[in-house]
């Protein structure tokens, strides 16, 4: 051969580099390459499941403070965000007539005093007058015995006392009425006199006016709020917790609320109430949580996040979440055996919040599972175990 | 037997190697070009076998939920989980919008999907699967999100936990899964100025906020705040069952529209992808054409250039045959190192290329065969070139 190997290497050398790299490009990219996966052994433990839910704050007692029958405001007494205490007026509505009704019911009430009074003074002159009456039918019956008088001066003294009896009883009679009269204004004034205390709002407990609903000049109806309050140390959050998730939800679990507006400072706090209904719209179970002590911070209606943790469960196999997966409905995880990926169903148990499954069957302590992979897996596919899957773009 | 064409390449194989490595490039752009399509075919694809669905439920007389807009009341799911032949069915929405982390923001399909259902991510290349009910999310590796990252999707703030692979829209637009009332939310949400707003109009209006009707008014805002819309019903059909019957009995009894996988795929290929298809088959057509015509001038200028020597080896009683062989196996060999150099050259600036790439082995066999054809159809002019030479020029000059 002429030409020498010193000529010749360079082009050789060329062949063997591109046709390594043209190996490369068809082996180890693309669908012929292994694909790259990474592992998990299983190994026993228990997992620590918790709840999650989002909830809002609420007072547990709101209170709307409103008239009970329609009427004119005629002032209001509180604002937003004051305290009151029990009792405390807050807010009046305009009496229209009941003043004046209540002056002619008192004007009314002494009038009937006085019918009371002279009733009372015709009862004791009919009684004066029937003492006298009686007196001399007694003295005309002695005399009528001693035949001094005729029977007829017998009969009309006794029929005067008679008379003068009935006039007593009527007497009797008509006081009687004059005091029921009494009694009946009384009562009637009392009657106003409590519709006019009704024209009065109050506040029937401790608490924060959180909202104002009316102004002075407004005319409201029976049951309109005109201010709404709340007692601030009933505040609890109302979570809602996705019914296929909710599995455990009892009270007394210890719960961590973390407001929105305080992200990351968590308040301890417990299940105080778990609602019979749920929710059947947006499916979800819906739990009470209190703080163990009263919120400083936040507000009535704020988003709250809260994780409720429920007792650990059973000591079993435990897998990461990513490990499983759904084959034609089937759940279950690629096991390794000898280097080859096999798929496996599996049952699972509890789950905690960072992803570690507790399985029931199917799998024991010291498999090899396939956690992540590059690409969907097949029974018996190559792949290459890494301990990340790096480098990958799309 | 030597070889007429090895000798002639040894003798100047750096021009020989580099108008190889040349025409490579222009091969390597040819295989990127059937790797386009062949990307977009499998993102449709892809998009389709990630939902883990056999029968899309769609809104009636609509294409949705990938082709068309579509909106299903979220309960509709109930009564198809109770037709005959339905194993799993589950409601999901779709859609594409910014999602930010940061200050940067990436168009993104959101999907809302339930955890377990048909929807829901395949498998995850790192992290781990939605735990929570709300505010986290599983995001395809193409958004450049890492694990742990705060993303915000309206006004919701998401954690992601989760990272995927090839999960993609049809428009190659990568996914991010969040639970499905999130999803909902984000989806009808509208912004708080616009909520605020709505409200004053409503209260201005004397019909919803009447005296003597405490309430009306907010429950009024109250209805128009919620909603309980999805895009698709997402099917899976129990073993044993024809999904073409199951879909029948969709459309026939619940007035909704049903697609079959094989009908969703024809929906996809044919209505969404099959401009971009067409175009990138002009661009493979042109540049097949190009690459040709290229070769064709190539072998014959190389050819030319020799056209002495050749006259010299027809003047020692070089048959025809020989001459044609050198030529032709120098336009073959050309066309090797230019397929070798197309594939490597197409494997390393495949992953740069902004929509996915996929190059499939059957096509660089494909690819070869072609490049082999037009190689030897190009080198048909310079061998005709040569054998009309004549032996007297080796002389005369």
């Amino acid at each position: 051969m002429k030409f020498a190997l010193g000529r010749r290497w360079p082009l050789i050398l060329l062949a063997v580099v591109l046709l390594g790299a043209f190996a490369f490009a068809m082996f180890r990219t693309g669908p012929l390459a292994p694909i790259r996966v990474t592992v998990h052994t299983v190994a026993d433990g228990t997992v620590t499941p918790s709840l999650f839910g989002i909830g809002t704050v609420e007072a547990q007692r709101s209170y709307a403070i409103g008239p009970t029958a329609a009427g004119r405001l005629l002032s209001v007494e509180a604002d937003v965000g004051d305290t009151v205490t029990a009792g405390q007026v807050l807010g009046r509505l305009d009496p229209v007539d009941l003043n004046a009704r209540v002056a002619a019911l008192d004007a009314s009430l002494a009038r009937a005093g006085n019918a009371v009074v002279a009733a009372q003074a015709q009862q004791r002159d009919a009684a004066a007058k029937a003492k006298v009456t009686a007196i001399e039918a007694k003295r005309y019956d002695t005399l009528a015995d001693q035949k001094f008088v005729s029977p007829s001066a017998v009969e009309a003294r006794a029929q005067a006392n008679t008379s003068a009896r009935a006039a007593v009883d009527a007497a009797a009679a008509s006081v009687a009425a004059a005091q029921d009269d009494l009694t009946r204004l009384q009562a009637e004034r009392e009657a106003l006199v409590a519709q006019q205390r009704n024209l009065t709002l109050v506040a029937p407990v401790d608490g924060v006016i959180t909202a104002r609903q009316a102004e002075p000049g407004n005319t409201v109806v029976a049951g309109q709020a005109v201010l709404q309050m709340i007692d601030p140390s009933s505040l609890w959050v109302r979570t809602r917790i996705d019914q296929n998730r909710a599995n455990g939800l009892a009270e007394g679990l210890d719960a961590r609320i973390e407001l929105r507006s305080h992200a990351g400072d968590a308040h301890m706090g417990k299940v105080v109430r778990v609602e019979l209904l749920s929710d059947p719209v947006t499916e979800e179970r819906i739990a009470r949580v209190r703080c163990d002590r009263a919120f400083k911070e936040g507000s009535v209606g704020e988003m709250a996040e809260v994780t409720i943790s429920l007792p650990p469960s059973d000591a079993g196999p435990i897998v990461p979440n990513a490990a499983l997966r759904h084959i034609n409905g089937e759940k279950g995880v690629w096991r390794i055996t000898e280097g080859k990926p096999r798929f496996v169903p599996v049952s699972t148990g509890a789950e905690s919040l960072d992803g570690n499954i507790r399985i029931l069957n199917g799998l024991s302590s010291g498999d090899t599972v396939v956690v992540h992979a590059e690409r969907p897996l097949k029974d018996g596919a190559r792949i290459k175990p890494v301990e990340v899957i790096t480098g990958l773009k799309r | 037997m030597i070889s007429l064409a090895g000798r002639d390449i040894l003798h100047g194989w750096g021009k020989f190697v580099f108008t190889g490595m040349g025409l490579g490039l222009l091969i390597g752009v040819t295989l990127s070009m059937a790797g386009i399509y062949r990307g977009m075919v499998d993102d449709a694809q892809a998009l389709l076998g990630n939902s883990g669905a056999d029968l899309w439920v769609v809104q009636q007389d609509t294409q949705g939920p990938y082709a068309e807009s579509s909106s299903l009341r979220d309960d509709v799911v109930r009564s198809i989980k109770g037709l005959p032949g339905v194993a799993q069915a589950a409601n999901v929405t779709y859609f594409t919008m910014q999602v930010a982390l940061g200050e940067r923001d990436v168009r993104a399909m959101v999907v809302g999907f339930e955890p377990g259902e048909p929807g829901a991510p395949a498998y995850l290349i790192d992290g781990r699967h939605i735990t929570r009910g709300h505010y986290e999310a599983v995001a395809d590796v193409r958004t450049g999100f890492r694990l742990g990252d705060r993303i915000r999707i309206r006004r919701k703030d998401f954690t992601v936990v989760g990272l995927t692979r090839r999960m993609v829209s049809s428009g190659g637009d990568p996914m991010v899964f969040v639970p499905l009332k999130d999803a909902q939310e984000a989806q009808f949400l509208k912004d708080n100025d616009a909520i605020v707003n709505e409200r004053e109009r409503l209260a201005a209006n004397p019909s919803f906020n009447r005296p003597g009707v405490p309430g009306l008014l907010d429950s009024v805002i109250d209805a128009q705040t919620v909603n309980h819309s999805v895009n698709a019903v997402l099917v899976r059909v129990a073993t044993g069952h024809s999904p073409d019957a199951v879909a029948d009995t969709v459309r026939r009894w619940k007035h909704l529209s049903a697609y079959t996988r094989a009908e969703m795929e024809q929906i996809l290929l044919v209505k969404l992808i099959a401009t971009s298809a067409r175009q990138i088959g002009m661009f493979l057509v042109i540049l097949a054409v190009v690459s040709a015509a290229i070769v064709a001038f190539i072998i014959y200028t190389m050819t030319l250039g020799k056209i002495r020597e050749i006259a010299v080896l027809k003047l020692i009683g070089a048959r025809d045959r020989t001459i044609a062989g050198m030529i032709l196996q120098q336009a073959l060999g050309l066309g090797v190192i230019g397929f070798v150099v197309g594939k490597i050259a197409a494997t390393v600036w495949a992953p740069i290329f902004p929509k996915y790439v996929l190059l499939l082995p059957e096509d660089a066999v494909r690819g070869f065969i072609i490049v082999m054809v037009i190689c030897g159809l190009a080198s048909l002019m310079a061998i005709r070139a040569a054998l009309r030479v004549d032996p007297a020029t080796a002389i005369g000059g």
